[in-house]
């Protein structure tokens, strides 16, 4: 079935089948691969992108689901060649190792600072309980998005 | 890892989903937020073989005073249950349940409505709907009933609801002096409860202590006549055959359902 | 200035953070064009008899290209273990199952779709018959051979051993004042990297395979892959793409990878696969799962005089990954940084019905480590002396020239007293202890624990044979300013672009930015070791400073003779990337020139004289709720001394990673199977992988006792804070209780076995 929506603010309209997740829609058919599947049970988060502004595990919606909506993914963050402050202390605090939680770990912490631009440290961590990461044992990451709260006072997903 | 093929269709009244759900009988599901259908679809515990998505339907969702009930639509996710002013002063217990469900992306998706139509006794909000008495507002082909949270969870992950009827709609009293207590016990943050109890009014609910989410009458009984926390927690696993699994064992849960009931009524708030 | 030594910002991170790595699923290449898709169908009992399989409905269902079982791979060779006869070749595992079935999650059978989508669909509808029997569960009884043995061929369930427990001293122990003794259990857990395995393959009409699958070393890879389709390793070539964490689980090849490889001969097209993680965690290989009985005896006053272990490793359906041969390194690594006069250790390797272990984050020394530092703080416990106290009066002393342990192991540097002081001192030990004495006297329901662990491990080992383990580099300056670095080694988020790059740019005033690093193309690099066991930088990085410095002689005699004067009086300017000769900048050669002249390259092996032995005190603080057993991780101070730290950004990455596995291993993460060898935790739901609300962040205190092995005076970092985390954070919540009676607890200390010890205790006083 035909299904339009907006992805990274280009304006789409693909056939897909209903239970196409919208995760492998962006995967496969946007070509945005940066979201990464890690789990089966909505788990993981590695698949995090923006719906409306909002965090959501891509692997939990139907693309249909998604129609006439805004999706932003990772590669939709950054602008004009700069990185979106969050992508940027993610690389100074060392925030990532081998990359694959890192795109959904990133819009968890945008959508997180959207609702909550000045998180404590725990807040940052329960922020962040829907994403796994098994190389950082998570502490750069806490330092990476303390510091982009720190350094924007109002982060614009 | 992903569903079986299905049919969809959104349905852009509640009116509209009835008619949907007539023609598709016991084939069709309903799909809100999706949060617990759809990861039960992608392990291949649910199969139907066509999703109608009441999602969007702009009179399921929002929060609004009414009387002295408030009514939540049952398409409202939990974050914004969880946000609501209305919700967070007259009925805080029902925020803060909401504020505990999954994670942040969960409770951006996850509905009030499907939470309780999937009836997981693990789950926060069938819970809250316990301690709070609130009723369930179904509407089938042959209108609107209201079912109390008491009645409406039947059995493990059933309910009342017949396959041709639509949850639309909450009820929670506004109490918004009511003082509440809330504690779940998890292994990892965003867990379902070991065991869970809520507790205001009087009335204690316990998640994870049986196929539907309890209430420890023999606790309440004893509030009721004038027993501290700790004597009427003492009682709480009073009639509870609670399962075994590979967190706790129905010692341990039991136990669990004594200390945490003392701690929702010795930390209660407002 | 030089760079070594400095908190350099990863040259790989902008593209990782705002394109997302290339992972094997992402690849897309010309030669992968029109690729079909395989999935598995896999075993859903853990012991049953195959009678049958059959995939004519599956052939039947839309986009099914074809379906294959084992009559299919008659002519492939079932898989023997990597190191026979150390390990039973009687115990052959087929890459797909023949006849019997030994796990839940062995494959069965593949379709192949059109669209991966399809695979799930045509999946359900392969029919196999399964005849179950006894399952093997219990290493114990799989030992005794009860209820069934596994291969008959084999008559046995033991698939190796080391030593000989007939040959135990039963006077070890005479003249100890105090012995204690007890069985602990060292839990089987799920490696679980963020990426599932995965392979893609494509054939050449010369008969050339092309695979990309994520792997720890692509050579390894590629003569495992070319081992199972019997082939020369001529006839492959791997490709790693970026890798998503392996932590030990991506060695070589499993035998879906060269199913996935034969599917695409057979069919004539490219061939890929994803796995998922319900897969992931039953079918790739599990960590740890040992059964360690230790006895440790000696003086009230904490002088050890002997210690024991005893090691049941349970090595899962077939012993053809590391598994079996794990035991080795922990009896190695028996008697860590302790002078104990005496020590014992054997082992033995049981399969089961489960899946089968190997390599997991430390592999073999995190069990020796937890098993001695458990038996240290038991027998602490019951002489009554305070656990730091018995750790300083039998740790080796400081030692300069390499010291010989009992075991063979030739410690190379270490000062494992001033570890540990370090440690206590940045825990602030004496006033944490006199916290949980105020807890204790107030009898506070949330008790405070402080647990300890002083650890030694082996990094850089391998079998390099009579020479020494070894790296082979090549570099590589080019006209254009810019460098290339060709690896032996395989980053999967340890950051060797920048670390090597670090390297070179120090060696040769190539801009960190400048220089680009490849490794994991098996036709661009045919040896080399892989990254595992925490050898990279002390052997490949070594061999790229190495490559780069000869690399710097052969420049200085090109430019020499360009400049036409003798090599002793040129001086290379770093800064501008310059021969010249001493006192007459302006005439200076740049490396740039003499690369334009003629190509500029060298290629080095590195050989080092051994593995080296990082070491550390790791101390955890934990508060522990006596009422419902809940644990929460309050700290975790941590010394981890692997000598000069390259990028110590890099280094804290590796530390920090390794602790929260280490954590997690201690009071979080657990495979269960039930008796029948259903798995339990086989999703990321049921499976409790650790989350960032579990773990504090981590105070890492610095020590560098460098090691002579090799010129970056560098150790292994990667694998230490597993090793120590695990001990220090189950000794801490034990140590919460002990004041209750409780002795142990074994891994992981979950809420329900905390509060369990608390009630025996209690019913014990």
């Amino acid at each position: 079935m035909q299904v339009k929506l907006t992805v990274n603010g280009q304006a789409r309209s693909d056939d897909v089948e209903p239970r196409l997740l919208l995760v492998h829609y962006l995967r496969e058919r946007c070509g945005l691969r940066a979201a990464n599947v890690g789990c089966d049970t909505t788990s993981c988060g590695a698949c995090t992108v923006l719906l409306n502004g909002r965090s959501v595990k891509s692997c939990t919606v139907l693309t249909v689901q998604a129609a006439g909506q805004d999706v932003t993914t990772a590669e939709g963050l950054a602008g004009d060649g700069e990185m979106h402050p969050v992508q940027a202390t993610f690389r100074a605090e060392h925030g990532l190792q081998c990359g694959f939680c890192t795109p959904g770990i990133v819009m968890a912490a945008v959508g997180l600072l959207a609702e909550n631009p000045h998180p404590t440290e725990s807040e940052v961590r329960s922020g962040l309980e829907g994403n796994f990461c098994r190389c950082t044992g998570y502490h750069n990451i806490v330092r990476a998005v303390l510091a982009a709260a720190d350094a924007n006072p109002e982060i614009a997903p | 890892m992903i569903p079986a093929p299905f049919e969809y269709v959104a349905a852009s009244s509640v009116g509209h989903a009835l008619d949907l759900l007539a023609e598709s009988g016991d084939e069709a599901k309903l799909l809100a937020g999706g949060h617990s259908l759809l990861p039960m679809m992608k392990l291949r515990l649910a199969a139907p073989s066509v999703l109608i998505d009441i999602g969007r339907i702009p009179e399921l969702a929002g929060v609004r005073a009414d009387g002295d009930e408030l009514v939540i639509g049952a398409a409202t996710c939990h974050a914004d249950v969880a946000g609501s002013d209305l919700v967070r002063s007259q009925a805080p217990l029902l925020a803060h349940a909401a504020s505990q469900v999954g994670d942040p992306q969960i409770r951006h998706r996850g509905t009030i409505g499907g939470s309780l139509a999937h009836a997981d006794p693990a789950a926060d909000l069938p819970m809250a709907l316990a301690a709070l008495g609130g009723v369930t507002v179904i509407t089938g082909p042959g209108g609107t009933r209201t079912v109390a949270a008491g009645e409406f969870f039947t059995g493990f992950f059933e309910t009342v609801l017949e396959p041709d009827e639509v949850l639309t709609a909450v009820r929670v009293p506004r109490a918004p002096d009511a003082a509440w207590g809330y504690q779940k016990f998890v292994r990892r943050a965003n867990d379902w409860a070991i065991v869970g109890v809520a507790a205001t009014g009087g009335r204690i609910a316990l998640a994870n202590m049986g196929p539907v989410p309890l209430r420890a009458r023999a606790a309440e009984q004893a509030l009721a006549e004038g027993a501290g926390p700790a004597e009427a927690a003492a009682l709480a696993a009073e009639g509870t055959e609670p399962v075994d699994d590979i967190h706790a064992g129905r010692a341990y849960r039991q136990h669990l359902a004594r200390v945490l009931t003392r701690r929702a009524l010795e930390h209660r708030v407002g | 200035m030089s760079i070594l030594g400095t908190r350099v910002l990863r040259t790989e991170d902008p593209r990782f953070l705002t394109t997302g790595g290339v992972y094997t699923e992402d690849v897309v290449d010309e030669r992968l064009a029109g690729a079909c898709h395989v999935h598995f169908v896999r075993s859903p009992v853990a012991h049953a008899r195959l009678r049958s399989v059959d995939v004519s409905a599956a052939l039947a269902a839309p986009g099914v290209v074809a379906a294959f079982t084992a009559a299919d791979l008659a002519e492939l060779p079932a898989r023997k273990p990597p190191i026979p006869p150390l390990v039973s070749e009687h115990m052959p595992q087929p890459l797909l199952a023949r006849d019997v079935v030994r796990y839940v999650g062995e494959p069965v059978a593949v379709v192949v779709t059109e669209d991966p989508y399809q695979g799930e669909d045509a999946a359900e509808l392969v029919d196999a018959d399964y005849d179950p029997l006894p399952p093997v569960i219990n290493p114990v009884a799989a030992a005794r051979g009860e209820p069934a043995v596994l291969f008959a061929e084999a008559g046995t369930n033991i698939c190796a051993s080391f030593g000989d427990a007939a040959q135990l001293d039963a006077g070890l122990f005479d003249g100890c004042e105090a012995v204690v003794s007890a069985v602990i259990v060292n839990q089987r857990v799920a490696p679980a990297p963020m990426e599932t395995r995965a392979a893609a393959a494509a054939w050449a009409g010369d008969g050339r395979l092309t695979a990309w699958i994520p792997n720890q070393g692509a050579q390894e890879t590629r003569d495992a892959v070319a081992a199972m389709l019997g082939l020369d390793a001529a006839a492959v070539r791997v490709i790693t793409p970026d890798v998503g964490g392996a932590f030990g689980a991506k060695f070589g090849a499993d035998a879906e990878h060269a199913v996935v490889c034969w599917v695409a001969r057979r069919l004539g097209r490219p061939a890929r696969w994803t796995e998922t993680r319900s897969e992931n965690l039953v079918a790739m290989t599990h960590g740890r799962a040992q059964i360690q009985t230790v006895t440790i005896g000696g003086g009230r006053d904490g002088t050890i005089a002997a210690y024991r272990l005893e090691i049941l490793q349970d090595s899962g359906a077939y012993p053809t990954a590391y598994g079996p041969v794990l035991p080795g390194l922990t009896i190695m690594m028996a008697p860590g940084p302790y002078a104990f006069p005496k020590t014992e250790a054997v082992a033995r390797s049981v399969v089961t019905n489960t899946t089968p272990v190997g390599a997991y984050r430390g592999a073999g020394r995190p069990e020796a480590t937890a098993a001695v530092e458990r038996a240290i703080d038991l027998f602490a416990v019951e002489i009554g002396v305070d656990p730091a106290e018995v750790r300083r009066k039998n740790l080796l002393p400081r030692f300069t020239e390499p010291h010989t342990t009992a075991f063979g192991a030739v410690y190379d540097s270490g000062d494992y007293p001033a570890a540990l002081a370090a440690a206590l001192d940045a825990a602030g030990y004496a006033g944490l202890r006199a916290e949980q004495a105020r807890r204790r006297a107030a009898g506070d329901p949330v008790q405070l624990g402080i647990g300890l662990a002083c650890y030694v491990e082996i990094t850089g080992g391998g079998d390099g044979g009579d020479a020494g383990p070894a790296e082979n580099a090549t570099v590589e300056v080019h006209a254009d300013g810019t460098a290339t670095v060709l690896t032996g080694t395989s980053p999967h988020g340890q950051g060797h672009e920048t670390a090597w790059a670090m390297l070179v740019s120090d060696e040769l005033g190539v801009p960190v930015e400048k220089v680009t690093v490849k490794w994991g193309d098996t036709d661009l690099i045919p040896e080399g070791g892989g990254t595992g066991g925490s050898r990279s930088l002390q052997q490949g990085g070594a061999a790229v400073q190495q490559a780069s410095r000869e690399l710097l002689e052969v420049a200085r005699q090109r430019a020499a003779e360009g400049l036409e004067a003798s090599a002793a009086d040129l001086v290379f300017d770093r800064e501008r990337s310059a021969f010249a000769v001493a006192g007459d900048p302006d005439a200076a050669v740049p490396l740039t020139a003499l690369a334009a002249a003629e190509r500029l390259f060298v290629r080095a092996v590195f050989t080092a004289p051994g593995p080296t032995f990082p070491f550390g005190t790791h101390v955890a603080v934990a508060e522990v709720d006596t009422e419902t057993g809940r644990v929460v991780l309050r700290r975790v101070v941590t010394v981890d001394d692997a000598g000069t730290v390259l990028n110590p950004l890099l280094a804290e990455g590796q530390r920090h990673g390794g602790i929260a596995q280490g954590a997690a291993q201690a009071f979080c993460e657990e495979v269960l199977y039930d008796a029948d060898g259903n798995p339990l935790t086989s999703t990321f739901a049921d499976y409790p992988f650790l989350s960032a609300t579990e773990v504090p962040s981590f105070e890492l205190a610095d020590m560098a006792t460098p090691t002579s092995y090799n010129p970056l005076g560098a150790k292994g970092i990667g694998e230490a804070g597993s090793i120590g985390a695990t001990p220090a954070v189950q000794n801490s919540i034990i140590d919460a209780l002990a004041h209750l009676g409780v002795r142990h607890i074994d891994l992981p200390a979950s809420p329900q076995r905390v509060w369990q010890a608390v009630r025996a205790a209690k019913e014990n006083a």
